[in-house]
């Protein structure tokens, strides 16, 4: 149901909108079957920051490197998704030109990777 | 000004029939200089519709005099506990520090909660034309009044000695996890008044209820705590009271309009689903923080919600309701809530005003026990996991910050029932952009009211925008370090393990229990 607060013509107020970002964006990571990192992360990067730039120097600053598995994973065969969706990323293309709008939600799957001893944590 | 009854003969005392008469129901009047539904403007905006008011049961029958003298009593006995509880140093009869972490989250989750309660039924008690129902609200406006002022006078017995308890309000408002309680409360007094009554009456009060006051007041009977167990002895009378208002007005207005029923029951899959939510943190109270435990949340589930609930909706049947959507997810997850809410805070036990620690082998032979489907399966490595790292000195903190849930603010710390350690996420487009949530009920709450939650304040979101940062203060450039003194919240004295921390070492030294000697311990 909608009260008079929300029966007013004022359009609602859209507090994740990106421009109070300030120029920049959120993006989302998860890594499946890896529950030891608790929930996906949420960075705050630029819409020109590179594909590459995002494994190289973000995610190695992230709870994603505290993770035992981590240095295991073998980067050419990560399977990426933006949420359910098979993706194929461009190692030097940015964010902006392969489609990473602002909260997407990006998922790698490692399946050579069983996570904490087989358990998926 | 006559003050004389004309009705009876002077000096003859009311019956209770005439008492309740006239202290209620005669006490309601019809506007005449505005018609009655601009000054009830509310009302007519949720398609609810109300015949007559006056078939309004009362259960109670209880009016404001019997009232006062009923609260005031209860008032002298609490407060002659709380005086025994202080001069008898009460705070060391409790299992043990760790069980006081129960009442941090209490205090700061719920107790504001309570708050948000009285100012939502004092609007209601505006908001209802009928005097039962308007009373009925009034009672219970001052009824969670007192329950804050308890809590806090009982609470603050604790605060004396242990970190942690000093700034509920602020937390409440600021701190990322009590988003989660917050947001809901804010979610009801937001609604019209029909919604808020069945949220908070029927659905947390009545279906919910058991579920937050036993893990607390049994929790705390189980551990020594008996001012906690003292407030809510005082408190339990009012909420059997409210219970029934829950029931009463349910079935009210189902019997006023077969045309309101479709309507509850969008109301019932809506609050179920959000009260589950809330109830994560129960979980883990009961499963992970209670020293000495009282059941599983598994179990408490079952009990409480799967048959006391399920044998309430089929009373409800025969008005055409049926069990709330999504329940039977809820109990497939009952066997992992309390393992993923836990996880979660030990990953963020930096930025929580309240200690974490992980169980001990004696706590996982319960947990295994509790939990034969899963603990042992997928929560146990995790947990030797931590272990080892702590006793080699590497202590995993989680230095990123979550993905949030734009319904209940919680972060996506759930599974998938199908693929058990696979995140469980959905997403939806709106206006142009991306939201994303942790489970079916969240996603069609917000699809309901996509322009109510697309403002949801979430806590992840507002640290990187920069707007946590103490106002006043200069910013540290350290975003957590800024969050944390944002969320009031004392590094190294409120937050991290128990173990290594002020109230352990405390606690420690009262019992006699420390094994450093004197000088090296200052």
């Amino acid at each position: 149901m909608h009260t008079h607060a929300q029966q007013t013509s004022v359009p609602p107020l859209v507090r994740d909108r990106v421009d109070n970002f300030h120029g920049q964006q959120l993006l989302y990571v998860g890594w499946d079957h890896h529950t030891m990192i608790c929930a996906p992360i949420a960075l705050l990067v630029s819409p020109e920051l590179r594909f590459g730039e995002v494994i190289d120097d973000l995610l190695p600053a992230s709870a994603f490197a505290l993770h035992p598995e981590w240095p295991q994973i073998d980067w050419a065969h990560v399977e990426w998704l933006l949420a359910d969706s098979p993706f194929a990323p461009e190692y030097n293309a940015t964010l902006k030109t392969q489609g990473l709008g602002h909260k997407a939600y990006l998922r790698l799957r490692t399946p050579a990777l069983h996570g904490i001893a087989g358990s998926g944590a | 000004m006559n003050t004389q009854d004309t009705r009876r003969p002077a000096g003859k005392k009311l019956s209770l029939k005439e008492k309740y008469a006239l202290m209620t129901r005669g006490l309601g009047w019809d506007t005449s200089y505005e018609p009655m539904d601009k000054a009830f403007d509310q009302l007519g905006l949720e398609g609810i519709k109300i015949h007559d008011w006056d078939k309004w049961e009362d259960p109670f029958r209880l009016t404001m005099d019997a009232y006062w003298k009923y609260q005031a009593e209860k008032e002298r006995k609490l407060y002659a506990v709380l005086d025994a509880f202080q001069q008898n140093n009460g705070h060391l009869n409790i299992s043990d520090a760790r069980y006081v972490n129960t009442l941090k989250l209490f205090f700061t989750g719920i107790t504001p909660a309570e708050y948000n309660a009285h100012r939502l039924f004092a609007m209601l008690g505006r908001q209802f034309p009928g005097p039962g129902a308007a009373i009925a609200c009034q009672m219970q406006a001052v009824d969670e009044l007192r329950h804050v002022q308890t809590q806090i006078h009982s609470i603050s017995q604790y605060n004396k000695y242990f970190n942690g308890l000093h700034d509920h309000t602020v937390m409440n408002d600021r701190l990322w996890y009590l988003s989660v309680p917050k947001s809901f409360f804010e979610d009801a007094i937001s609604s019209g008044p029909f919604e808020q009554i069945i949220a908070i009456s029927f659905a947390l009060e009545y279906l919910l209820t058991n579920l937050v006051f036993m893990p607390f007041m049994s929790g705390a009977a189980y551990n020594g705590d008996m001012a906690t167990v003292t407030f809510g002895f005082s408190s339990q009378s009012d909420e059997a009271r409210h219970m029934t208002l829950g029931l009463e007005c349910i079935k009210f207005v189902l019997e006023q309009d077969p045309g309101n029923a479709a309507i509850i029951q969008r109301y019932l899959d809506k609050w179920f689903w959000r009260g589950y939510k809330v109830l994560g943190l129960v979980s883990m109270m009961l499963d992970y923080m209670l020293p000495k435990k009282v059941m599983s949340w598994k179990e408490a589930w079952e009990i409480y919600f799967v048959q006391n609930g399920g044998s309430l909706f089929n009373d409800l049947s025969r008005y055409g309701l049926r069990m709330p959507k999504y329940w039977e997810q809820s109990v497939a997850e009952a066997e992992h809530l309390s393992h993923q809410t836990w996880n979660a805070f030990y990953n963020f036990s930096g930025a929580a005003a309240f200690h974490v620690w992980l169980p001990s082998d004696e706590d996982m032979a319960w947990l295994a026990e509790k939990y034969p489907n899963t603990f042992d399966q997928h929560y146990r490595p995790r947990i030797e996991h931590y272990r080892k790292l702590q006793a080699e000195g590497k202590r995993y903190y989680n230095p990123s910050l979550p993905m949030l849930c734009q319904t209940c603010q919680t972060p996506l710390i759930f599974t998938e029932m199908d693929d058990p350690t696979r995140t469980s996420h959905r997403q939806l487009e709106h206006d142009g952009d991306t939201y994303h949530f942790c489970s079916d009920g969240c996603r069609d709450i917000f699809a309901g009211q996509p322009d109510k939650y697309v403002s949801a304040w979430l806590p992840a979101h507002q640290i990187l925008q920069g707007n946590c940062v103490e106002p006043g203060a200069e910013a540290a450039g350290d975003p957590g370090a800024d969050a944390l003194r944002y969320f009031h919240v004392v590094a190294g004295q409120d937050n991290l393990d128990y173990e290594g921390s002020p109230d352990e070492a405390n606690w420690l030294r009262w019992k006699g229990l420390d094994k450093t000697p004197p000088a090296a311990a200052a």
